[in-house]
């Protein structure tokens, strides 16, 4: 891919979906930058999940424009393989790996390696999960190898595949869904480390976290989503932890105002 | 790598033992017949429509999904054929057009659960019954005796003979082989298998569900159609209800097989020896003289202990949660 020259590895203007008469995203607009972490919060049915989707590729939004590395996106072309061609890697929670499926299907499928016939090579994609799991994921003589199924694996080890799948694939941007939530503590001290080594190598993330002490502390800026609206965006050490604490506290007191 | 691994290795071995101790329990019974050739030759030319329906369905059972519709397609596909050759004189364009037929039907089966998001019990189901309901309408409800047409080289090419051998049973391995490649080591069953595995799933990760549940619906369709005219050639003859009699022991084979009722997972070599399994149970039964309609109650009941016997082993926690039940009822007799 070469230098990566880009201002922002996506822009997202006026983005809006609606599922019929519901609105789940009204106007969201939200750039990030080339080596920015981007943490994402909001409560549930905030609309975090619909606007990542957008963002890889997984649904179409009704309206709005979306830019990736500052180019316009067509987007009723737009899918998942496309956005693996622009390196935008997912890491859903406990969403993006088949349970019975062995880790050299889970490690490739969508972009197998194939002979033109579309046979897959076997060997090769076996070859390279093994080495992954030993060099890049660090699973040493932990008993799991690319023919283990996913069901035998813990929340973390999961975590760790869809990862290492991120990495090898060399995604400019990663997109990481809740990677935290069911994990051990010793376990999500590992996710967050390899958070932080996106950002090392110069790539982007965005983040989605119920924790806000782990987003408030890696996040280069926080985006607050609210009812399918942006209702803040800060730059890290704008808000201090307690700050945000309360203003996400007085969104929670406006939304029950606003039924009461 | 020892023994044990080593065996355990081998694709449906367990299903591979149950199908040789079947045969050593009919020579058993009856060494004078099964010591001997013509059975083997007479099941192989039996088996092999029940044998491609299954191959097709282990796809469609590996995806999650189901097809009920494939007795009509039979009856269709065979009309097709049938008619065409008898009342046009077409041979090979009456193959092509029969197997197209059961494509097509297939074709809109996979629409219309894929685009139309019809779940594909209710739409096969549907679809069963439609299709079948327009071959006794076109047909007139009459049969069409081919007598002549083990003349034809369509006959000699399908269901002909070399030496003893069927031809029939040369085509439905060549198609094991091909489609546990496909299952196994292509693109489309790795996709078959994750949709079956978590729709969703396959999604995140870039298959294009929809589009792959069309073709697999088709490739069902497709094969359906194959079976068609594999059986209305070895039968020289049509008749509008000709299906009806493969529901069941073609859904049995992939389940005695052990391919997976909640999909993700898919044995073609299990539903290959499945194929001959059931139908060797049905033709002693049905050697041993019982009535037609005990041989289908006790192939009900082989269905529904393959089903159960792999759902048990599949889920351990099932299978604890059956012997937890049997220990709290024993406890309060004791």
């Amino acid at each position: 891919m070469g230098e990566r020259t880009y201002q922002h590895m996506v822009r997202m203007e006026r983005i809006r979906m609606a599922y019929g008469n519901v609105v789940a995203l009204n106007d969201v607009s939200l750039t990030v930058g080339r080596d920015e972490i981007v943490g994402l919060i909001g409560d549930n049915g905030a609309g975090k999940s619909t606007l990542i989707k957008i963002m890889t590729g997984v649904v179409r939004p009704t309206g709005g424009d979306l830019y990736i590395r500052d180019e316009r996106i067509d987007l009723s072309h737009y899918s998942v393989r496309r956005a693996h061609d622009w390196r935008i890697e997912t890491v859903y929670q406990e969403k993006s790996l088949g349970e019975k499926q062995p880790l050299w299907r889970n490690f490739f499928v969508g972009r197998q390696i194939t002979t033109r016939l579309g046979f897959i090579d076997v060997k090769k994609q076996k070859a390279i999960t093994n080495d992954v799991l030993r060099n890049q994921i660090g699973f040493r003589g932990a008993g799991i190898s690319a023919d283990s199924p996913v069901q035998k694996l813990s929340g973390g080890e999961r975590q760790g595949i869809a990862i290492g799948r991120a990495m090898y694939f060399d995604a400019d941007l990663v997109v990481l869904d809740e990677p935290t939530v069911a994990l051990a503590i010793k376990e999500v001290q590992k996710v967050l480390d390899f958070v932080r080594s996106i950002k090392e190598r110069g790539r982007a993330c965005v983040y989605i976290e119920h924790n806000l002490a782990h987003v408030h502390e890696l996040a280069d800026k926080l985006v607050i989503l609210d009812r399918g609206e942006v209702v803040g965006t800060f730059k890290k050490g704008e808000m201090s932890l307690g700050e945000l604490t309360r203003f996400l506290l007085d969104l929670q007191k406006e939304k029950a105002g606003g039924v009461a | 790598m020892n023994m044990r691994q080593r065996l355990a290795r081998i694709e449906g071995l367990p299903i591979i033992v149950v199908f040789l101790v079947l045969v050593a329990c009919f020579i058993a019974a009856s060494p004078e017949v099964f010591l001997h050739l013509p059975i083997y030759y007479s099941f192989l030319t039996t088996v092999p429509p029940v044998l491609v329906l299954g191959l097709g369905l282990t796809f469609v059972i590996a995806a999650g999904e189901i097809d009920l519709s494939f007795p009509s397609v039979i009856a269709f596909s065979g009309y097709v054929l049938a008619m065409l050759y008898k009342d046009h004189g077409l041979i090979w364009p009456a193959v092509g057009l029969a197997i197209a037929a059961g494509a097509l039907i297939g074709l809109v089966n996979g629409l219309i659960v894929a685009y139309v998001g019809v779940p594909s019990i209710i739409t096969t189901l549907a679809t069963q019954f439609f299709w079948g309901g327009i071959t006794t309408v076109i047909s007139g409800g009459l049969s069409y005796s081919l007598r002549e047409v083990d003349e034809t080289s369509m006959w000699t090419v399908f269901v002909g003979k070399i030496g003893d051998f069927p031809m029939q049973a040369l085509w439905a391995i060549g198609l094991a082989v091909v489609l546990w490649f496909i299952m196994n080591r292509h693109r489309f069953g790795e996709h078959v298998l994750f949709i079956g595995d978590n729709a969703n799933v396959a999604a995140v990760v870039g298959v294009n569900v929809a589009r792959e549940r069309v073709k697999l619906f088709t490739l069902m369709g497709t094969l359906a159609g194959f079976a068609a005219v594999l059986l209305t050639l070895e039968n020289r003859n049509f008749f509008n209800t000709q299906g009806q009699g493969y529901l069941l022991i073609a859904l049995a084979s992939v389940f005695i097989g052990g391919t997976s009722i909640f999909g993700g997972q898919a044995s073609i070599v299990g539903s290959f020896f499945g194929a001959f399994i059931i139908s060797m149970i049905e033709a002693g039964l049905t050697a041993t003289g019982i009535q037609g309609f005990w041989v289908r109650a006790v192939v009900g009941l082989v269905f529904l202990a393959a089903v159960i016997f792999h759902l048990i082993m599949e889920q351990p926690q099932r299978r604890a949660r059956l012997v937890q039940m049997f220990k709290l009822r024993a406890r309060p007799g004791s």
